[in-house]
């Protein structure tokens, strides 16, 4: 096929195959794929090959009359077993990789990745840095997507905190979701694994060589289901450990006094930020949404009245619309704080403000 | 086959016998009322191509957002609701019923009836497609917007939507009526009225394909019903068969779906096969090579269409016994697929070939839906699949089955029947040249997405990375070009019904059938007193 032997030239920069692989299973994933072009190649050749002879051959204006033949037993049958045997053979080698794929046992590292709409939440469970948890948030800014600013090299393949891994560990990754299926697919890995809310699945990866390595969500997710992509960094297990250590630090650094009172300022500044960083994507920077399906937050009975009411729409979600439950997304601080900062913000005034204990006693 | 024999002493001239139907309402109550196959075949025609235009312009607009990276002319959410619309009317609204039309208009001819043996009720399978249409148009101005969550409206996302989702939903449930009640129609009109000495094994490959077809479509569409009405339920009924929570499972839509899924996807093109048979036979001048194991390809083919959905789904973390499975499955229908495309070869060797348009568009079909073949084939692979699945490699596939394929054949049975619908040759010098810009714009928009995919761009994304830039750029301009190259085919249409040089009984000398013995234009009635077949 045409497609083989284009994929033979390097043509300028323009991708024609895979990516280069970075595990071993990509590459056999790779060399399948390849087998496969020469074979279909090869029949397609000689398929044609029979057909634009006769096109060229045979035609009513160079002065051929018909034949008559309509069938022959013998032939139908070489024709349909000889393809049945090319198929055994094709799918021999595919088989053996496709058990090795699905083999996500004695794994150095699991690590849980769950999808949201429209970010992915990893949890390092088991191995090396087991306790470790974050988000990873599409780290482009809206003014390169929006053509207001060039765009950057990793354009929309760039997270706020990358996944990382160490180089030569075996990685099993779980997949979950929180509210719709996602895809969690890296093309370097081989690896593309749905996300089901409710539903634990596995996949794995032993990635060869350090790098960073770039994917994206792949199930159609929403609204935003372009702007949600995957960077795994693969490290040497010297920096792994280093990175560990870091992230620990940070997690115990984040960990508040749950007693602490804050003030309104404080807590408005810092509701800002995770408005822009978990909110701003439905309801917009300006609050007033898009609705029908994305209800304002300006001017909301909701934001404006009763804040047990709004605790409990930011904690449980509502069901039946993209509005997620982020109980176990954000930490007490960070609720309390986006509330505080919604029922103040733009031309809501409501003056109160919800402190971390009040999120904490909510969650009871 | 050779069935040439018209009986009871009625010449040619007038098979249709019946001058008289001046009882007829005239004007806009002749076309609501009418029970004639005739009527209603153009009529399915004429909803088919609006409904590809309408599903073109969505096409074009998807192509024009994806002409370069970053958001430039829709929003994400409606880039959403496009690439699901496309989908729904290209397949519900304008494939089907296209090939539909084909079947009123050509199965009485071609088997010798004098008519559908429901009239009534072909004239209701034909007047709730519009409504049907409407609800799905009219869907992007409710509020809310139309239903966003792909063709394949997989939960839990089609939960989250608005009031477009439901319309979507009735217009689904709507559109499956029509087909089941055209179906029936179909197989009872070829079960029953066929023509004396018309055996089975000697009607037309394209009555056959419909036979099959219309068996597959009576089997499934009242699961898509179902599995659309489940998800009604669960948007609004309280139940939850799609969400874990309520001890429901995301994924059993997707099997559902795929069960009526796999098997659409032949109904949608086997007909094709039909019209390409017998297209290739006539501008061959010679009988369809291996005709009878031709029909026992299309039965298998249907037969195994059942077995292999979740091929669909190798992503999803089933069981690798389940992946192994399907992909045996799923392998083994490449071969009596294998074995129509060497019959088509060998109906051509030794021939005597012509080529006109609606050759070109077969052996364009043949040439392009082996390409499909091929890069199915690919996907079929479930440790390939992992890296193609749900990236524009598969958008590349099913293009390539579904335009290249079952439209390209629609192409080559239009205008290989157009002289005995209008009674008028259409032009052949613009048909060519319909032939050949789609044929190379289609390459232009559909080739370079295989790339893309092996890339690793996903499907249904409104914007990408910078690397993918240059074959989007490809893609789009082809698909403008592809886009505007049919409205060559609706001037052809065109002026072929308002005039031209007249066409007569047997346009083409090699073709064979019945068809070919009534007069050009077909008259109202046919075949009133049935031919007997030798």
């Amino acid at each position: 096929m045409a497609l083989a032997t284009l994929a033979e030239v390097a043509w300028a920069d323009y991708q024609l195959n895979f990516q280069e692989p970075a595990t071993k299973l990509a590459r056999e994933v790779y060399d399948l794929h390849m087998m496969m072009m020469y074979i279909c190649g090869a029949i397609f050749v000689g398929v044609f090959g029979v057909m634009f002879y006769s096109v060229f051959k045979h035609r009513k204006s160079s002065g051929r009359t018909a034949a008559t033949f309509h069938e022959n037993t013998t032939v139908e049958m070489v024709w349909t077993v000889i393809p049945t045997l090319i198929l055994i053979a094709m799918v021999w080698p595919v088989t053996k990789t496709l058990i090795a794929m699905r083999d996500a046992s004695s794994a150095d590292i699991t690590i849980k990745a769950t999808g949201y709409q429209w970010k992915w939440g990893y949890d390092y469970i088991k191995g090396e840095g087991e306790g470790i948890k974050f988000m990873s948030v599409l780290s482009t800014p809206r003014d390169q997507i929006e053509g207001r600013a060039p765009k950057g090299e990793h354009y929309l393949l760039e997270t706020d905190n990358n996944v990382v891994v160490p180089v030569g560990k075996k990685i099993r990754i779980l997949t979950t979701a929180e509210d719709v299926i996602h895809a969690w697919f890296v093309p370097a890995f081989a690896v593309k694994q749905d996300a089901v809310p409710g539903f634990i699945r596995d996949t794995s990866f032993r990635a060869e060589r350090e790098g960073i390595y770039r994917g994206q969500c792949a199930e159609l997710c929403g609204k935003d289901h372009g702007f949600m992509p995957i960077v795994v960094e693969v490290v040497s297990a010297e920096k792994y450990a280093v990175w560990v250590a870091g992230q620990k630090k940070k997690l115990a650094a984040a960990a508040e006094d749950p007693q602490k009172v804050w003030t309104l300022g404080e807590l408005k500044q810092r509701g800002e930020t995770v408005y822009a960083q978990n909110c701003a994507a439905c309801h917009q920077p300006t609050g007033k949404g898009l609705p029908p399906a994305f209800p304002a937050i300006d001017g909301s009975k909701i934001a404006t009245g009763p804040k047990e009411a709004h605790l409990n729409i930011v904690l449980n979600g509502k069901t039946g619309t993209s509005m997620q439950a982020f109980d176990k997304q954000l930490s007490d601080t960070d609720i309390a704080a986006v509330i505080t900062y919604e029922r103040n913000a733009w031309g809501n005034h409501a003056g109160d403000m919800v402190q971390p204990a009040d999120v904490k006693a909510a969650r009871q | 086959m050779n069935a040439t024999t018209t009986a009871n002493g009625h010449a040619e001239g007038h098979a249709g016998g019946h001058p008289d139907h001046g009882h007829q309402p005239a004007g806009l109550m002749r076309w609501l009322t009418t029970t004639n196959h005739k009527d209603i075949g153009t009529m399915y025609l004429w909803f088919s191509f609006a409904m590809f235009i309408v599903g073109g312009c969505m096409a074009l607009m998807i192509r024009s957002e994806l002409f370069q990276p970053g958001l430039q002319i829709v929003k994400p959410e409606f880039f959403n609701q496009l690439t699901t619309l496309h989908g729904l009317i290209m397949v519900f609204g304008a494939i089907m019923p296209a090939f539909v039309g084909f079947a009123n208009w050509m199965i009485p001819l071609q088997i010798g009836a004098s008519d559908m043996a429901f009239g009534r009720m072909n004239n209701w399978s034909f007047w709730l497609l519009p409504p049907a249409a409407l609800l799905l148009v009219l869907s992007m101005f409710v509020p809310g917007g139309a239903a966003a969550a792909g063709w394949t409206l997989y939960p839990p996302l089609t939960i989250q939507q608005g009031m477009g989702m439901d319309m979507a939903i009735f217009a689904i449930h709507i559109l499956g009526m029509s087909s089941i009640m055209g179906s029936i129609n179909i197989i009872t009109t070829i079960l029953n009225l066929r023509a004396p000495g018309m055996t089975l094994m000697k009607m037309p490959l394209f009555s056959w394909t419909w036979l099959v077809t219309a068996y597959l479509i009576i089997a499934v569409m009242p699961i898509l019903a179902g599995v659309v009405t489940m998800t009604l339920t669960d948007r609004h009924f309280g139940t939850h068969f799609f969400s874990a929570a309520g001890g429901g499972d995301p994924v059993l839509f997707q099997h559902i779906f795929w069960f009526f899924g796999h098997p659409e996807v032949y109904i949608v093109i086997i007909p094709g096969f039909g019209v390409v048979s017998q297209v290739i036979s006539a501008f061959s001048r010679k009988p369809v090579f291996g005709y009878a194991s031709m029909v026992y390809a299309i039965a298998a083919i249907g037969i195994l269409s059942f077995t292999v959905w979740a091929h669909h789904m190798y992503t999803t973390g089933m069981p690798i016994s389940a992946q192994l499975y399907f992909m045996y499955a799923t392998m083994l229908i490449a071969v009596p697929t294998g074995v129509k495309i060497f019959n088509w070869t060998a109906t051509m060797w030794r021939g005597s070939l012509s080529f006109e348009t609606p050759m070109l568009f077969a052996i364009g079909f043949i040439f392009l839906f082996t390409l499909g073949g091929f890069s199915g084939l690919v996907l079929a692979m479930a440790a390939v699949d992992v890296q193609m699945q749900d990236t524009y490699y598969v958008v590349a596939h099913f293009h390539y089955t579904m335009v290249a394929g079952a439209l390209f054949s629609a192409f080559a049975g239009a205008y290989y029947w157009l002289p005995k619908w209008t009674g008028h040759m259409y032009n052949e010098k613009l048909g060519k040249v319909h032939f050949w810009l789609s044929f190379i714009f289609f390459n232009m928009t559909f080739f370079v997405q295989h790339f893309l995919g092996i890339a690793g761009m996903p499907r249904r994304i409104p914007d990408y990375a910078l690397q993918f830039t240059e074959f989007n750029q490809i893609s789009t301009i082809g698909a403008f070009g592809f886009g505007l190259s049919q409205l060559l085919f609706l001037y052809i249409a065109i002026s072929c019904i308002k005039g031209g040089e007249k066409a007569p009984a047997k346009p083409w000398d090699g073709a064979e059938g019945l068809e070919w013995e009534v007069p050009s234009p077909a008259p109202h009635h046919t075949w009133v007193v049935q031919p007997i077949v030798k």
